[in-house]
């Protein structure tokens, strides 16, 4: 699947911004003040949903204000639609 | 002025008889805008001083100059309410050789008074002061530049310490009434630019909030002081910071005058909430140890009924005779409630240093009726666990925990909860409340602690509560 | 009914604690259409895991005209959606044209007649359709006015009164009546105004409406003591829960109150008349025992 660079989200608290670059494998960089509570957690959240939607090969650069699992699953769904111009639902 | 005690810092401190190892102490009354604490010690750095311990009522993060001065060895311990920014997140790291000790603000006052706190020197900040020394914290002429109002938490200082300097940026003429530190105990005075910025004392700590999610839980933590059983005619009431707390005041308000309900005294930190309540007539005295805005303080200044009182007098666990024995209702905030009902307010669930321990445990302990008002999160930070990171107010001393998720009220006050129940509020079990957040957050992973103790939390009556260990990134 | 933002996760997350009878998740006129992706990813998670508790949830999805309803409509009803609200609704048939595009999704998952619909009546010509539109359905539970862009319809604009909004209103709840459908006010955007608000409220509880839409929480206790139940509805709700108590005491099935029989919905009712009353402190659960 061809990845071009997308993002979706915010900055806003309760939100995450995700970064989504080409690249070899998956690799999550996750900035966030939960990191030491949570820090495992989201990037389980994040790889399992590149996984789910088939991607393989993508940088992810994440930058976490409080996010819940649900909103993570939709902002890095949101990058990867935006990055690959396929989307989850029908047209 | 025959007698008079004006002299430059640099001489009040040759004169003091300061050595090397030696106590000094601070107030905290300009809270985010001291000036005083930076001051001084860039001036005990200058003149060589090492290896001093800096003992003072709080300390907030406007003195991350301080991380400089522990480095190089002239800070080697400190004691304080609080600790917030930058110094307190370098001292969670590590920074300091031997551990903070953290007291409430009563605990430190019978510290000092019993002498098991010794200070040498005291260098306490005030608004205004006189040539022999007589100080306050109210604005004595139209030079006046820093008011804070009250000088409780400097007021055990001026009084055991073994030498007092007062530092003003208002030197008044003799005689400075009414004072608050008596010139008695005051050997030197000294004038600078200035003691703090009095527009920073409602920083800090105090918000006056718009979130919703804060006015639901005022309006929730008023509901049950109504409904509490101890809402009469003669009450006593005090609040904590957060914004939640300090709201709270506004909504019993209504209750209050529907009820014909007169509050016999408001206690602590005194907010403009308090002072509008008590100029309306629906509360009687004002007893302020700290005035939290500018309102209280230039209400301090001027009302015979709002009255200062020092720490000791105001939260001492051993002198009967403090104010809080006579408290009815508290009405605190927290970081973190635990299952057992104990609080935490000084250390975050990132493990790091970020708050202060303030009148918490000793409020709780002694009032009537101690309500703690948390949201069950912040953002992903859960603030009710199974366990606190730090134990600062034990869970005996807490009844009612107000959360958006339902109240929830320690066993052994049962006849509360009957009570609430009949007003139709929303009263969970605790531990119901916990696996609330957990379904909403996930489990946390366990904090990346260290084997280095770098703080140690003394309770008020002068035992060891608990032990802060460094963080590690 | 209380309006958030589908962009805001943080909101999203909190907007139950408040005690709203519904919330509305908006993915029309408060999401930039740069964000609809985005948006409606959210929404649909938000649903899937957020535990809502008894709140009824409503999402207002796009005009299908746009590129976006449709995909709204599949997101909504496959994250489980109470209730779809369609904007600027004119026509009965755009109601059966959404029908028709649930329907789609409903099959598809093997959950046909789970969600229902609520029209927005946004428009002059929506005004004069609106009992077509509120009957044009089963699956229609209501019909609620959008002033904004009605009042810019008939180029007027809105004032404290609500004046120009009178024949809007009453005819929402006329038609709603007509259909046995529930009917919801406009919101109030001045948050700072709580008397107009309150003023408001009152008006719209005379005219019959069932509801507010709010944009705050701060609005939500207004509303629930304008529409917290009067000391008359209270008593009678009461003399009819003693009725039940005596026919079961004789172990009668028949309930009758001053002679004549109450069937089961005067009765659920009148439960819920109490219970609204105990929440507003109006009665005291003793009197009630």
């Amino acid at each position: 699947m061809e990845i071009k660079n997308a993002m979706a989200g915010t900055l806003e608290s309760g939100d995450i911004l995700i970064q989504v670059e080409p690249g070899k494998g998956l690799q999550v960089d996750l900035q966030s003040s939960v990191s030491a509570q949570f820090g495992r957690q989201i990037k389980a959240v994040i790889t399992d949903t590149l996984k789910g939607l088939g991607v393989e090969n993508a940088s992810i650069k994440a930058t976490d204000k409080g996010a819940l699992d649900c909103t993570i699953r939709a902002r890095v769904t949101a990058a990867v639609v935006r990055a690959t111009g396929k989307d989850v639902w029908k047209d | 002025m025959r007698n008079s005690k004006v002299v430059s810092l640099e001489e009040a401190i040759r004169k003091s008889g300061l050595k090397d190892g030696m106590t000094i102490s601070f107030h905290h009354h300009f809270r985010g805008g001291d000036k005083v604490v930076n001051l001084v010690v860039d001036q005990l750095a200058r003149m060589g001083y090492k290896n001093l311990h800096l003992a003072a009522s709080s300390l907030s993060d406007v003195h991350s100059p301080l991380i400089e001065h522990i480095k190089n060895g002239v800070i080697t311990k400190i004691s304080t309410s609080g600790l917030r920014g930058e110094l307190a997140n370098e001292i969670s790291h590590g920074l300091m050789k031997e551990p903070v000790i953290f007291r409430s603000h009563g605990g430190r006052g019978s510290a000092i008074a019993s002498g098991e706190l010794h200070i040498d020197v005291a260098f306490l900040g005030a608004s205004s002061c006189d040539e022999l020394g007589n100080a306050s914290g109210c604005p004595r002429s139209e030079n006046a530049k820093s008011i804070c109002g009250s000088l409780g938490y400097a007021l055990p200082d001026a009084r055991y310490a073994d030498h007092v300097v007062v530092l003003t940026d208002d030197l008044v003429a003799y005689p400075n009434v009414p004072k608050s530190i008596s010139a008695c105990d005051v050997e030197s005075v000294v004038v600078v630019d200035s003691v703090g910025d009095s527009s920073k004392i409602s920083s800090g700590a105090i918000r006056d909030s718009k979130n919703p999610r804060d006015i639901l839980l005022a309006k929730q933590a008023a509901k049950v002081i109504i409904n509490s059983g101890y809402f009469k005619d003669g009450f006593s009431i005090q609040t904590g910071t957060g914004g939640a707390s300090l709201a709270a005041v506004k909504y019993i308000r209504e209750s209050m005058i529907e009820k014909g309900i007169k509050a016999s005294f408001a206690l602590g930190g005194i907010t403009a909430h308090m002072v509008k309540l008590h100029q309306e007539g629906l509360i009687g005295k004002l007893i302020d140890v700290q005035s939290f805005d500018k309102v209280a303080a230039e209400s301090i200044a001027s009302d015979q009924d709002h009255q200062e009182v020092s720490s000791v007098e105001y939260a001492s666990a051993e002198h009967k005779g403090s104010a809080v024995h006579a408290l009815d209702i508290v009405i605190l905030s927290a970081l973190e409630v635990d299952v057992n009902f104990n609080v935490n307010v000084l250390v975050g669930s990132d493990g790091i240093i970020r708050g202060a321990v303030g009148g918490h445990p000793d409020t709780a302990e002694d009032s009537a009726l101690s309500i703690i008002v948390c949201p069950l999160l912040r953002g992903r930070i859960p603030c009710v666990v199974p366990k606190v990171t730090t134990l600062i107010t034990p869970g005996k001393s807490v009844d009612v925990v107000v959360t958006e998720y339902g109240i929830a009220v320690n066993p052994a006050r049962h006849e509360i909860a009957e009570r609430l129940v009949e007003a139709g509020l929303k009263v969970v079990d605790i531990n119901d409340l916990a696996a609330k957040a957990k379904s909403i957050i996930g489990e946390p992973d366990a904090l990346p602690f260290g084997n280095k103790v770098v703080g140690i939390v003394v309770d008020r009556h002068g035992d060891v509560l608990d032990e802060i260990r460094n963080i590690e990134d | 009914m209380m309006f958030v933002p589908g962009n805001n996760p943080g909101m999203m997350a909190d907007a139950h604690i408040y005690g709203p009878d519904s919330i509305m998740l908006d993915l029309e006129d408060s999401v930039t259409m740069a964000e609809k992706d985005a948006a409606r990813l959210l929404v649909y998670n938000a649903l899937k895991s957020i535990d809502y508790g008894d709140t009824e949830m409503v999402v207002r999805i796009n005009p299908l005209s746009t590129p976006y309803g449709k995909k709204d409509v599949e997101a909504v009803v496959k994250a489980g959606v109470d209730v779809i609200r369609m904007p600027k609704t004119e026509t009965a048939d755009e109601v059966r044209e959404l029908e028709a595009e649930i329907i789609k999704v409903e099959t598809e998952l093997g959950c046909v007649g789970r969600t229902r619909i609520m029209a927005a009546i946004e428009s002059a010509l929506g005004i004069v359709n609106a009992f077509e539109i509120a009957s044009a359905s089963d699956r229609m539970m209501g019909i609620a006015l959008g002033a904004e862009d009605y009042s810019a319809n008939l180029k007027t604009q809105r004032t404290p009164g609500g004046a120009e909004l009178l024949l809007a209103r009453e005819t929402i709840v006329v038609a709603a009546r007509a259909a046995g459908i529930a009917c919801f006010d406009t919101v109030y955007s001045n948050l700072d105004d709580m008397e107009t608000f309150r003023k408001e409220v009152e008006l719209i509880k005379t005219l019959g409406f069932d509801g507010k839409s709010i944009i705050n929480p701060r609005q939500i206790e207004v509303v629930n003591e304008v529409f917290a139940p009067s000391q008359k509805d209270i008593d009678k709700a009461l003399r009819i829960i003693a009725a039940i108590k005596e026919a079961q005491a004789k172990g009668s099935g028949v309930i009758a109150v001053n002679g004549k029989m109450v069937d089961r919905p005067v009765v659920i009712r009148a439960e819920r008349t109490v219970a609204l009353a105990i929440a507003s402190g109006i009665l005291d659960k003793e009197e009630a025992l």
